[in-house]
């Protein structure tokens, strides 16, 4: 094998040393996006190169990684950022959320409640809130230090004007501590509530936008709303389709050309740990009837 | 005088005792009040404790200004070791810190003479290693804040004059603020600047 050594978790120490003290001052500041210096990984931007480096840069022996993708142990972008740490850091990984400490996520939250000595890593492609309402970082930054969040208020009041509802399905933005207006990642809002007073401590690493941000375990995550149209996390009309399950955020999957379709979990651990527990769907994929408002 | 063949070493294993050393103050930080242990193995120079050491060898570098108290000053010990280990400038002007490191609690100087952080980057702040006297005994504190479920109870011999006043004051800055990190031994505690602390009988 005439592979080239890497540091232990790719990263060289200097680099290491920069991402850990930008998560130190992130949990310190609940929902604030600290910036740092993102490398280049070798992947490409928008496959995770910030879960990446704060992964790498938290990432001990000791650890057995997770990773997913929309909920999926097994899509590509899962199967080698889950196979580059097993190449540059050896950990040992598994599909399993229970038995993982560290779980590096695109865009969804485990189905299974995490645990004190979980650390849950998101990948980032936009981490400003406001970035779509106001381009400019300088005035974003102002906004944020002066806590002035009208702007995205604004923004949820025109949906419910054009739609009659709040039509903002996914990177639904959400209140940490009190304070800072912060995006949860493109997660379904289905996911919002699980950031509120977890357990575990919750990283996010934006890499092409160069910030790192945290909410640290049992700390509030609100959902932005408005009194007369409360938050409500969204999901399809009906149960998996393979494990039956009622509680969990589905996929769906389209089956044929003739609008046949059918909702399966997103999570593929918490669906093949219920089907081995015994649960079983309809396997259907009956046409299905829409349905507009779940 | 110390030579550089006489100072005490660094980490043995570089790069997983940093890893190690990080976790227990990323989990320090992230749960304010509970006790972690530095399991890491390095040389210390009086009057560092090991904790403060390992700290020190895990976040310290060419881009962190460290700032030293008059005790740690004392003797050019711990600045020469800090630079060699790594390459940290330690200066003289506690108001450009990215660390502060104090062996003297009684002699912490008032948070204000260092950086808070501006209301735009409040990360842009210093961050205090602490020794002090003990943190599983001494006044009890109730802590609540984020990374605490509800509240929790700390004992500490932290022996900073007006610690509750100074604290309060740090908290009514947010989101500018000073992260404190109390090491007694191979024992740490943070106090990131979200943490409230009341003094507790009994």
């Amino acid at each position: 094998m005439n592979a080239p050594t890497y540091n232990f978790a790719y990263l060289d120490e200097q680099t290491k040393r920069m991402i850990r003290r930008a998560i130190l001052k992130a949990i310190a500041i609940p929902g604030y996006q600290v910036p740092f210096a993102s490398r280049e990984m070798p992947m490409p931007y928008g496959w995770g190169t910030g879960g990446v480096q704060v992964t790498a840069a938290i990432l001990g022996p000791v650890d057995k990684l997770k990773v997913i993708d929309q909920g999926s142990d097994d899509t590509t972008n899962a199967i080698s950022i889950r196979k580059f740490f097993e190449k540059t850091a050896g950990v040992a990984v598994t599909t399993s959320t229970g038995e993982a400490t560290v779980i590096q996520t695109r865009h969804r939250i485990p189905e299974a409640t995490l645990q004190a000595h979980q650390v849950l890593v998101y990948q980032v492609p936009i981490p400003e809130p406001l970035r779509f309402l106001e381009p400019r970082e300088t005035e974003t930054r102002r906004m944020h230090a002066l806590g002035e969040y009208g702007l995205i208020h604004v923004k949820l009041y025109e949906d419910i004007a054009r739609f009659g509802h709040i039509a903002t399905a996914y990177a639904y933005p959400v209140k940490v501590n009190a304070r800072y207006v912060m995006d949860p990642s493109p997660t379904p809002k289905f996911d919002n509530p699980k950031m509120n007073n977890s357990a575990a401590l919750q990283l996010f690493g934006a890499g092409r936008e160069k910030r790192i941000y945290a909410i640290p375990p049992y700390t509030s995550v609100v959902s932005l709303d408005f009194e007369d149209h409360p938050f409500e996390p969204y999901k399809h009309k009906a149960c998996c389709a393979l494990c039956n399950a009622e509680d969990s955020y589905l996929d769906e999957i389209v089956t044929d050309n003739k609008g046949s379709r059918m909702f399966v979990c997103s999570d593929t651990d918490y669906c093949e740990t219920r089907q081995s527990d015994g649960h079983r769907g309809s396997e259907n994929a009956a046409p299905y009837a829409e349905s507009a408002n779940a | 005088m110390t030579t550089v063949a006489e100072m005490p070493a660094g980490f043995a294993d570089k790069v997983l005792a940093a890893q190690s050393t990080f976790r227990s103050v990323m989990d320090a930080m992230a749960r304010p009040g509970t006790v972690q242990r530095i399991q890491a193995v390095s040389g210390v120079p009086a009057p560092m404790m090991r904790g403060a050491a390992a700290i020190a060898l895990t976040l310290f570098d060419q881009d962190t200004p460290v700032w030293l108290d008059t005790r740690l000053a004392a003797t050019m010990d711990v600045a020469k070791w800090i630079k060699f280990h790594t390459s940290a400038p330690v200066i003289a002007d506690p108001a450009v810190c990215a660390f502060a490191v104090v062996a003297d609690p009684a002699a912490l100087p008032s948070f204000e003479h260092f950086a808070f952080g501006s209301g735009e980057y409040p990360d842009r702040s210093t961050t205090i290693i602490l020794q002090v006297a003990g943190l599983t005994e001494g006044p009890a504190y109730e802590l609540r804040g984020p990374g605490i479920d509800g509240a929790t109870i700390l004992r500490a011999a932290i022996g900073v004059p007006d610690l509750l006043d100074r604290l309060a004051l740090n908290a009514s800055l947010f989101p500018r603020g000073i992260d404190l990190v109390l090491v007694s031994g191979e024992s740490i505690v943070a106090l990131p600047r979200t943490t409230r602390l009341v003094a507790k009988e009994g």
